[in-house]
């Protein structure tokens, strides 16, 4: 899968817990998760568990304290996918 | 009570006027089950409502959280590691179908959903002494260590 392919697929995760302040157009591939698209920590923890069922894969603690932009995200999931 | 379900509540940030759990039935890798006397004494019955005293529901909400998640996550988190742990509710959606008025006693049952990345997910119901359901619906926190 290509990052162009995850990225269109987390869009959508990310959009549901965006606060109502936060346009979806500003998510970016740079963006960071909690300090830019001011997603809380629990919603954090929500995104990860709709990853996890969307790409049939399984975050670590390790991935989560690796996680802080898009790009991380998609990172990680890459990574998962071609090892899985 | 088990000397351990007291050791939980003695680890409970709470105290009077703000402490809803009085005894812990049951606590699990999977839920926990305790239950609470409302004292006709309580303060907010001065103010709800005028003249009819009646338990908010935003109390009845604090007592499900304090029992069936911080309760439960504090037991969850003392497994593995001996730092105290402190929870902060991050979401609510409760239903609410009986009222409940002084002196009664409810009893909260919670469920775990999950607890993964330190956020404890519960679906809670909340019970009446005739065993109907007062309210219910699902409460997370976050752990912090």
């Amino acid at each position: 899968m290509t990052s162009e392919e995850i990225f269109d697929q987390l869009v959508p995760i990310i959009t549901l817990y965006l606060p109502d302040d936060v346009s979806p157009d500003e998510i970016q591939l740079k963006s960071d998760l909690t300090g830019e698209l001011n997603i809380n920590s629990a919603h954090l923890v929500d995104i990860v568990l709709d990853v996890e069922d969307t790409f049939s894969i399984v975050f670590a603690n390790e991935d989560m304290e690796q996680l802080h932009t898009v790009q991380d995200a998609i990172t990680i999931i890459q990574k998962k996918i071609t090892t899985k | 009570m088990q000397a351990h379900f007291q050791q939980i509540i003695d680890a409970l940030p709470y105290s009077e006027p703000f402490l809803f759990v009085n005894t812990l039935h049951s606590v699990s890798e999977n839920g926990a089950e305790g239950s609470y006397t409302f004292s006709k004494d309580s303060y907010f019955y001065e103010g709800h409502f005028k003249n009819n005293p009646v338990t908010p529901g935003v109390i009845l909400t604090e007592c499900m959280a304090q029992i069936g998640v911080v309760c439960l996550g504090i037991y969850l988190t003392q497994k593995n590691t001996s730092e105290k742990a402190q929870l902060a509710l991050s979401s609510t959606q409760v239903d609410f179908y009986k009222a409940v008025f002084p002196e009664e006693t409810v009893r909260v049952v919670s469920e775990k959903e999950y607890f993964r990345f330190n956020k404890l997910k519960c679906k809670v119901t909340m019970y009446n002494e005739a065993n109907e359901i007062v309210c219910k619906g699902n409460i997370s926190g976050m752990v912090k260590l």
